[in-house]
């Protein structure tokens, strides 16, 4: 069949090398796995300039919070960053503690650092996958999402849900590890360690991944602390700010382990942060097993845990005292408490103020990604449009977290 | 810390004071802000690199409406300050901090876009989480926590159904 004879004209395209071309990626990009949107500015592939656009998930988890009781807050803190849900739990809970002037039973400190940690290594795991899968690396990433669904095992056997877990309550939890917690833990642990080794061997020293990796999305390490950039981005740059380690919460004081540091601040390297942290959450969840002590999991205040079941049911006190409880919420004594925890992409801050009533007066997170993304278009002026996709996947965006 | 504060700044401290939960807090006015924060970044003896955070705080009955809160962080000496700024609801601005600490930019777009809280200097300062169209500031106590503004007209099936497609 002969072709049109429009087929064989030829087209003119103006020369358009030297000239600066807008476009918009997102908010609904295939390859960058948050609903976020670059404006950018480009010279060729080379990016000029970039305005990063965020708030697409703002559901607005500050002021919904104003509007229950303390207790009733810890679904949203769920739903901020939902690859680790139990640390925003964790979050909360030791904020709305410290105004109480309480702290919980060791083994319920013990029971919520051994959650974070084994939250901390399924967020990782999200996110190094999910790296590794938009660069092409789709084998490594099926395999670290394997992995993942092992530690979402764990948190659903403790908390009868995998992301929307709802664990913590103001001085306690609300259900004790299982029994067989400690076996289950090294059953998971065995299939983790070769599904990191096999990770490990196809990543690390993959020349394709590494050339997509490999000194990008570098920035100042004075411009990272400028824009308050924490957790595995700060720390690839070689600057050694750890919650954990620099202002301990829950019993993190009694464990040993290190804080990984990078050399040059690039995308390999806070690719390495995050791999070499899981083996230290690994080394922390072993200790923290290992010292467990027995007890309850939530302080014994009849103002502050709910009562038993048998006694809601059968005694009028019991019943008066779970009405309250649940109908006017833990009287928090009017003041205000910032706490920060270590989470997943660095420092997560719950500052709450408090009136005195059993509603929080203000509930304010301090996101991680929200400053990392900040700090992102300057990451990426100068840099191609495929780097993107690799400095993004670092920053480890968490829609629910950034845009609460 | 508190009284190496009070001996540097001395009646530029409105308020500084260890809270019950063991945190330092002080409170100065608007016009002497530039220069505390800038002299809390830079002098050795409190080296606050980090901002933290930024945020503010409503309390519709009171003459000076708003709390700008920063919470400042130094990585070197590992303590924790929060400084308050205290403005009235009609006279809602301060002083950008964008100069001292490149965080600011996103924080005080934030703080704006929730608070309508407007911050002198600021390079850029636009709505962030919200859309440019948005009306009003929801996280003031008196933004109703039921008011909508859908961008895209919500139907219903019996109030507002969609038209029948032909």
């Amino acid at each position: 069949m002969a072709l049109p004879a429009r087929w064989s004209q030829k087209i003119e395209i103006p020369d358009s090398a030297d000239e600066v071309m807008e476009i918009q990626m997102g908010p609904s990009h295939p390859a960058a796995h948050g609903t976020i949107k670059f404006n950018l500015k480009l010279e060729g592939e080379r990016i000029v300039d970039c305005d990063v656009e965020v708030g697409y998930l703002h559901r607005g988890f500050e002021k919904m919070c104003e509007q229950g009781t303390w207790t009733q807050v810890f679904p949203y803190t769920d739903r901020l960053n939902y690859a680790s849900p139990c640390i925003n739990n964790v979050g909360f809970a030791l904020a709305v503690e410290k105004l109480l002037g309480i702290q919980a039973p060791d083994r319920c400190q013990y029971a919520r650092m051994i959650m974070s940690e084994v939250s901390r290594i399924a967020d990782h795991l999200t996110c190094l996958g999910m790296a590794a899968g938009e660069v092409g690396a789709q084998t490594a990433m099926f395999y670290m999402l394997e992995a993942r669904e092992l530690l979402y095992d764990l948190v659903e056997a403790v908390t009868g849900a995998r992301l929307t877990v709802s664990w913590c309550r103001v001085g306690g939890v609300a259900r004790d590890l299982p029994d067989d917690f400690a076996e289950r833990l090294g059953r998971a642990f065995i299939h983790l360690d070769s599904i990191l080794a096999d990770c490990d061997k196809l990543l690390s020293r993959n020349r394709v991944f590494v050339d997509r990796m490999a000194g990008l999305g570098v920035i100042p390490v004075e411009d990272l602390i400028s824009y308050g950039v924490t957790g595995p981005l700060l720390r690839a740059s070689g600057v050694s700010y750890d919650v954990r380690k620099a202002d301990p919460y829950l019993f993190y004081d009694r464990m040993d382990f290190e804080v990984p540091l990078g050399e040059r601040g690039d995308n390999y390297d806070r690719f390495n942060m995050r791999f070499q942290e899981i083996y230290q959450s690994k080394r922390i969840l072993e200790q923290a097993l290992a010292q467990l002590p027995d007890g309850p999991v939530a302080v014994a205040d009849p103002r502050i845990t709910l009562p038993p079941k048998e006694r809601v049911y059968n005694s009028i006190e019991g019943l008066m005292n779970h009405f309250k409880l649940v109908i006017e919420g833990v009287k928090v004594p009017a003041g205000e408490a910032y706490q920060a925890v270590e989470g997943a992409n660095g420092e997560l801050g719950f500052y709450v103020i408090s009136d005195g009533s059993g509603r929080p007066y203000r509930v304010r997170v301090r996101p991680p990604c929200f400053l990392a993304m900040g700090a992102l278009s300057k990451m990426l002026i100068g840099h191609m449009i495929p780097d993107i996709i690799t400095t993004f996947g670092m920053i480890n965006m968490i829609g629910g977290e950034c845009d609460r | 810390m508190i009284e190496n504060l009070k001996t540097r700044f001395g009646a530029e401290l409105k308020e500084a004071s260890v809270n019950n939960s063991n945190e330092n807090v002080i409170a100065i006015a608007r016009e002497n802000a530039p220069a505390i924060l800038r002299a809390l970044r830079d002098e050795p003896e409190f080296a606050f690199n980090f901002l933290t955070d930024l945020t503010a705080a409503d309390w519709l009955e009171r003459e000076l409406r708003f709390d700008v809160v920063y919470h400042l962080y130094s990585l070197k000496l590992k303590h924790r300050l929060r400084v308050k700024i205290a403005v009235a609801g009609k006279d809602a601005w301060v002083h950008s901090a964008v100069e001292l600490w490149k965080a600011a930019d996103w924080l005080e777009r934030e703080c704006y876009d929730m608070f309508g809280i407007r911050f002198q200097g600021h390079p850029d300062l636009r709505r962030i989480l919200l859309y440019d169209s948005f009306q009003g500031h929801p996280l003031r106590k008196d933004y109703p926590v039921t008011r909508r503004q859908p961008l895209v007209e919500e139907v219903d099936p019996v109030v507002n159904p969609r038209p029948p497609s032909s």
